[in-house]
């Protein structure tokens, strides 16, 4: 899995509540058996019209968030289904780090899987970011995750909270089943007496 | 210290847990389907490792399966078939059980699980897919996973968690005529919006939840999701038990005692601790409709559409953003809409019972609208349906009889609606082009959605009872 340390980049703003797994990526494209190319479509809906030309208003057509690595979006960003297509889709656009006031719990876990970093802030400083973000290229983001913190173009540092086991992996791009491969034997005292305890499973 | 019914289950599966709480998970059921796990499978592939508890883990394909009768001669689409070919040689390959498509028993994988008697109480369900809610029907931990998830119960059996809150949604009282499960499980998401239940875990209980069937409280876990929740869940009692009891991969004889002795343990204990309590009187409870693109956006069914300047927040340009999309205007009646199509089936409400409670309303009666389906969650509860007469029910008012998928809930498959079609939807997701691009999503209850298709607009299922007493 791909590391993520630190980052300093252009935001796009998607202030939309409740952008949901559908929108970020919609069930046709959920046919491939791959993991990578699906940047292309990622907000195929709202990215492109009936005939497949890019619609000029949607942020990430703007010519100064075509290479956005952050997004700063609505509540809820994620919510709907378990569909890990969407960090996928994300993380091949190149997006690395999404700020919001809340994530769906599916979807946030998914993120962790995948290099990305799911940033919670309260409302107020996500609307400062949200108004650095509309500024392009003229208000870059700093975001560091050894030291949690996300700093804005004027330099207000704000400071999130991370699980320290999902920072640890992130930080050092570990791959989970091999970490629980560690624990094998756990695993099989586990199974043995669970199979005296409840042998119906 | 007393303890709830997800602090119970928990503990039970609790493999390994590190000082800050980040826990191994042992997961007792996985199901798979063919969407979200040929990449987990491939995976195991590249690493050279196996399935590591193969008899627990349980494959179906679902999502992109045509529901017309040529499916028996494949299906057509090269990209969906090819995923339903992978899912085919990877159950084969790794040893896992499987339905494959023209097997009777085939079906959306959460009415397979607990119709097969994969899914029992107590148990730790998984799957990837959001919907695996639905097993919490049953008194189990029941939970959506991603890719990457799959890979590891795959491979592990287990998986990396931290516990969540515990939250109790009561439901006191019995519900009125004309008011269901799913009226319940989309007024409790209307009350805690649809990241009300981020970071929980909801025990649904109270009378209403008591008195309802199996069928009915799969219906109310199933949108546990929706709410935001990780998952939801109902405690086992008699009804559970005689649910479970028989079926095929159900314990038997002196396991079956013994199970049914710690299955009886399933409950909260008097004064554990709730993180949250919501409560709703059944009394309260209409039948409901969605108005807007969130399941959050819902409404009794005699009120109005309403107008973006109620909501604070974000949630302003949402619901505006949402008209839009859907093509109403504030005030209009909900009652005036007019509807296109009709949408029985889904993970949500593709049960028997569902079945029956649409086909009570179509009897006798024509459609009005320019098309409708019932599309049965398995093949078992279709060739049920069709026992019970409940098939030709359908056939008369002017429906198209299905086979078991996913069908229009997702659009994966051949079952789409068109830009601006308008569709009653008995399934769970109201989101923008979720049922095809452009489509208008309705949801409410079967019992709505029949009521809707007889009268060619959004209807109170109560008028039509009356007219039937």
């Amino acid at each position: 899995m791909d590391r993520f340390t630190a980052l300093t980049g252009v935001a796009a703003p998607m202030p939309l509540v409740n952008i949901d797994t559908d929108m970020i990526i919609p069930k046709q494209f959920l046919k491939t058996i791959q993991r990578s190319g699906l940047g292309k479509n990622l907000f195929d809906e709202m990215r492109y019209d009936d005939q497949g030309n890019e619609i000029p208003d949607f942020v990430l057509n703007q010519p100064a968030y075509r290479k956005a690595q952050i997004l700063v979006a609505g509540d809820n960003f994620g919510c709907g289904s378990s569909r890990e297509h969407a960090p996928w889709a994300l993380a091949d656009f190149g997006i690395k780090a999404i700020i919001s006031t809340s994530f769906a719990d599916i979807f946030y876990n998914n993120c962790f899987k995948n290099g990305m970093l799911p940033i919670v802030l309260p409302q107020e400083q996500v609307d400062i970011l949200m108004e650095d973000a509309r500024k392009g290229e003229n208000a870059r983001i700093a975001i560091d995750l050894q030291s949690q913190t996300v700093t804005s173009a004027d330099g207000h540092v704000f400071s999130f909270e991370i699980d320290p086991f999902k920072k640890h992996c992130l930080l050092n791009g570990l791959d989970d089943i091999g970490l629980t491969l560690e624990k094998v034997s756990a695993i099989d005292t586990f199974e043995a007496e669970a199979a005296q305890a409840r042998p119906w499973v | 210290m007393p303890k709830t019914l997800y602090d119970k289950i928990w503990d039970a599966h609790v493999v390994h847990e590190d000082s800050d709480g980040t826990s191994l998970l042992y997961i007792d059921r996985h199901l798979v389907h063919e969407v979200t796990s040929p990449q987990a499978f491939e995976g195991l592939r590249m690493a050279g490792r196996k399935v590591r508890a193969p008899e627990k883990t349980i494959a179906v394909p679902d999502h992109n399966v045509p529901t017309t009768p040529d499916r028996v001669k494949g299906i057509e689409n090269p990209e969906s078939r090819i995923q339903v070919e992978a899912l085919d040689s990877n159950a084969r390959e790794f040893g896992v059980h499987y339905y494959p498509v023209n097997d009777i028993r085939q079906g959306i994988v959460h009415i397979v699980g607990p119709e097969q008697g994969w899914t029992l109480p107590g148990m730790t369900v998984v799957c990837g897919d959001s919907h695996t809610a639905t097993h919490g029907a049953f008194g189990a931990l029941a939970h959506g996973i991603g890719t990457s998830e799959v890979e590891h119960v795959l491979a592990t059996q287990t998986l990396i968690q931290k516990k969540s809150k515990n939250m109790k949604v009561e439901i006191t009282g019995s519900l009125p005529p004309g008011v269901t499960a799913k009226d319940i499980t989309l007024s409790v998401i209307g009350r805690t919006g649809t990241a009300g239940g981020t970071g929980y875990v909801i025990e649904y209980c109270g009378q209403a939840i008591e008195e309802l069937s199996i069928e009915g409280r799969m219906t109310v876990c199933n949108m546990a999701i929706e709410g935001g929740a990780r998952a939801g869940l109902i405690a086992p009692d008699e009804k559970t038990f005689a649910y479970v009891k028989g079926r095929p991969h159900a314990p038997k004889g002196a396991q079956w005692d013994a199970a049914m002795a710690w299955w009886k343990t399933l409950k909260s204990d008097e004064g554990a601790h709730w993180d949250k309590v919501i409560t709703l009187r059944a009394e309260d409870i209409a039948p409901v409709v969605t108005w807007g693109t969130s399941p959050e956006d819902v409404l009794p069914i005699t009120d109005s559409v309403p107008a973006p300047e109620c909501y604070s927040g974000g949630k302003v340009e949402a619901a505006r953003r949402a008209l839009d999309y859907m093509g109403l205007k504030a005030g209009q009646k909900l009652s005036d809409i007019e509807i296109d199509t009709v949408f029985i089936g889904s993970c949500t409400n593709g049960r028997i019972e569902d079945l029956r409670a649409a086909a009570e309303i179509l009897k006798g009666r024509k459609i009005a609208v320019k098309r409708a389906m019932v599309v049965p969650g398995s093949g078992l509860v279709r060739a049920q349906a069709e026992e019970e007469g409940l098939a030709q029910i359908f056939i008369d008012a002017g429906f198209e009889w299905r086979l078991a998928g996913c069908s229009m809930c997702l659009a994966m498959n051949p079952d789409q609606l068109a830009p601006g079609e308008r569709c009653a939807a008995t399934s769970n997701r109201n989101f923008e082009g979720r049922q095809g691009r452009g489509g208008r999503t309705h949801l409410m209850s079967p019992a709505m959605a029949a009521a809707a298709a007889v009268t060619g607009k959004l209807t109170d299922v109560r008028e039509m009872m009356t007219e039937t007493a």
